[in-house]
């Protein structure tokens, strides 16, 4: 049994069913990300494990102990929050060591345990400043040391980076991601970024409209999408139509040419349409290496992002982005220039919908 | 042209405030003849009785202030939190005290807790004054609850909740430790309004008949020339100073946010 199970969670507001019998097991120590856009049911998923929300039907069990019906204050959760959440009226270091103050933790001891985690957090220097004396990322990172002071069993973090500029998001995401690994902590994360999601997570809940459409490791969700809905939320994704020339065989036509699938079930039956998706990296241009499908296209624009060029071609009737990496010697075709674009079939993702 | 009939009609307002009361603390000097002098005030303040009501008023206006944190800002927070919907509601109740005038609240109380009534609060002095303190409450209840609200405003009351739930806090703690003192400032002008309320307040400490310093007033511009001007000076100025006071706890607390 996993150390937080959460079994068939249901939640409804009024007539809105919000969460759909969602369940996993999630190990100690495991950092997993819940994905999906806004209003598809995370923050509701997280509340309920926090204890905010009582699930309309299901259960909550963190380490063998049923939780369901215990009030937040008693399940030793931490949680983050999008709007930091500091104590106004407290220094740094009394709100990190609210929560031993709160539990009868003795001053000495809560002196150090707070002196320690601010050094965690790299603000060994600002115990006695206030919030408001504070950047937003700082303020995020006190949010942090507060939440994980009392030892909880489980961190809660819900969309903690939203508020904050780019450039401090994605380095507070590697430092909250390396902090949870150093104390073994097991973490949910909420967010609707799936390159943050993809980044730090051990595995990504992919939501959509309530229901947990796919889990996985993120290398698993990016390469094996189940659903349409996945592959389209989880990076960009070109769709193909093909022609089914026999299931069996997995072999399609498309755009005249024969394609024989290296991976997945096709159950539909021959002369129908399926859709194919290929990442932007599997597409290459020119007749690449070991690509057995070469088909003709026509440059419409290119964008040069540095390190990697994105073309975006016109393929079969659709346009498709594909990713190129830069080389000084080899200068990105002019748009209206007319190409040839290469994939393999092992790349081919076919989806079920 | 605008201009000057603002600047007239402020004028004319200044004047209409500001005469009486020059003529009335010119004329609280003029006890001795033919010269100016502190006289009146000497006798106010000479006074036993002054010193009895004025401090019986003030140790109640303390008794209604700590009543009325502990009523209005768990109320008020609670409403917040859990019963937004209900906000509209509890602001009209909280208003009824300016329409009710405070003599029908005082005849209610007198007939509700008389001596022959169940909870006969009228029968001691003790009683008494707790049933005054409720009074006094009441009338401050406008007041008290819109700065409580307002202050609450100012704090994200749902997540600060949330956040100290999540680290082990009880209601008791919330409201102590997180919701109190982030409302403070708010609290103390809802407290200073209500010290000038009690202060000068009449009605309800005479028909209960309580030695409070709104009679005392009364009694003495009954029977006396020089020194109820004099009185009123000193209530005026007592008035002021708590309006000063909450001048400067705002201005202090917007110091406060000005730094945010
Ligand atoms: N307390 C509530 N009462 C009614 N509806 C709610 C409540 N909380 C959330 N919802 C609804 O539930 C849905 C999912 O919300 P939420 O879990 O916050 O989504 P997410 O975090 O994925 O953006 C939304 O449609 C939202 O309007
Ligand atoms: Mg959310």
């Amino acid at each position: 049994m996993a150390f937080l199970e959460l079994s068939n969670l249901e939640k409804v507001f009024g007539t809105n069913r919000v969460v759909t019998d969602f369940t996993m097991g999630i190990e100690k120590g495991e950092f997993v990300s819940l994905l999906g856009p806004s209003g598809c049911g995370k923050t509701t998923v997280l509340r309920m494990v926090a204890g905010f929300e009582t699930p309309t039907s299901g259960a909550i069990r963190i380490d063998g102990q049923d939780v369901t019906g215990q009030r937040t204050n008693q399940r030793a959760i931490g949680m983050m929050f999008q709007a930091y959440a500091l104590f106004p009226n407290m220094t740094v270091a009394d709100n990190v060591g609210f929560g031993l103050k709160v539990k009868g933790v003795p001053r000495e001891e809560r002196k150090d345990r707070v002196a320690e985690m601010l050094r965690l957090i790299g603000l060994p220097d600002l115990g006695s400043r206030f919030p408001f004396q504070l950047s937003g990322g700082q303020q995020q990172r006190v949010a942090l040391a507060r939440a994980l002071a009392p030892r909880p069993r489980v961190l809660l973090l819900d969309e903690p980076l939203s508020a904050l500029d780019a450039k401090v998001r994605v380095s507070l995401r590697n430092e909250i991601r390396d902090i949870q690994r150093e104390l073994g902590i097991t973490a949910i994360f909420v967010t609707h970024d799936q390159e943050e999601a993809m980044s730090i997570s051990d595995r990504i809940v992919v939501m959509n409209g309530g229901i947990a459409e796919q889990v996985g490791a993120p290398f698993e969700i990016y390469n094996n999408p189940r659903t349409r809905f996945v592959a389209g939320f989880v990076g960009t994704l070109n769709m193909l139509s093909a022609t089914v020339e026999d299931p069996a065989e997995r072999m399609l036509t498309l755009a005249g040419q024969r394609v024989v699938l290296a991976r997945g079930e096709i159950a539909t039956p021959r002369g129908e349409t399926v859709t194919l998706a290929l990442r932007p990296e599997a597409i290459h241009l020119g007749r690449a290496e070991g690509c057995e499908v070469a088909l003709p296209a026509t440059v419409e624009e290119v964008h040069f992002l540095g390190s990697v060029i994105r073309i975006r071609a016109r393929v079969a009737g659709t346009v498709v982005a594909l990713d190129t990496f830069n080389r000084p010697d080899q200068p990105p075709p002019p748009p209206g220039s007319a190409a040839e674009i290469s994939f393999a079939a092992r790349d081919v993702i076919l989806l079920a919908d | 042209m605008t201009r000057f009939l603002a600047w007239t009609a402020f004028l004319l307002g200044v004047l209409y405030f500001i005469l009486p009361l020059i003529g009335m603390t010119e004329f609280s000097l003029k006890m001795r003849r033919g010269e100016y002098s502190f006289d009146a005030y000497r006798a106010v303040f000479g006074d036993p009785r002054f010193w009895e009501t004025f401090s019986y008023s003030l140790t109640l206006a303390a008794a209604t202030i700590v009543f009325g944190v502990l009523l209005v800002v768990p109320t008020a927070y609670w409403v917040r939190l859990k019963l937004p919907q209900a906000r509209p509601i509890i602001e009209f109740i909280t208003l009824l005290p300016l329409v009710i005038p405070a003599i029908v609240i005082v005849f209610g109380y007198i007939r509700l807790y008389n001596t022959s009534s169940i909870l006969p609060l009228t029968g001691s002095a003790l009683g008494t004054d707790i049933l005054l303190t409720m009074g006094y409450a009441t009338l401050a209840l406008p007041y008290m609850y819109r700065a409580v609200d307002t202050g609450l405003r100012t704090i994200d009351v749902a997540t600060l909740t949330e956040a100290a739930q999540s680290l082990g806090a009880g209601w008791f703690t919330i409201l102590a430790r997180i919701i109190l003192p982030n409302v403070l400032v708010a609290v103390l002008s809802g407290a200073f309004l209500t010290l000038a309320i009690v202060i000068g307040e009449f009605t309800m400490a005479a028909l209960l008949n309580r030695p409070a310093f709104g009679p005392f007033m009364q009694l003495l511009g009954a029977n006396r020339a020089y020194e109820p001007p004099a009185l009123a000076v000193i209530a005026f100025a007592i008035t002021w100073g708590c309006m000063g006071l909450i001048q400067l706890v705002t201005r202090f607390s917007k110091h406060e946010r000005a730094k945010v």
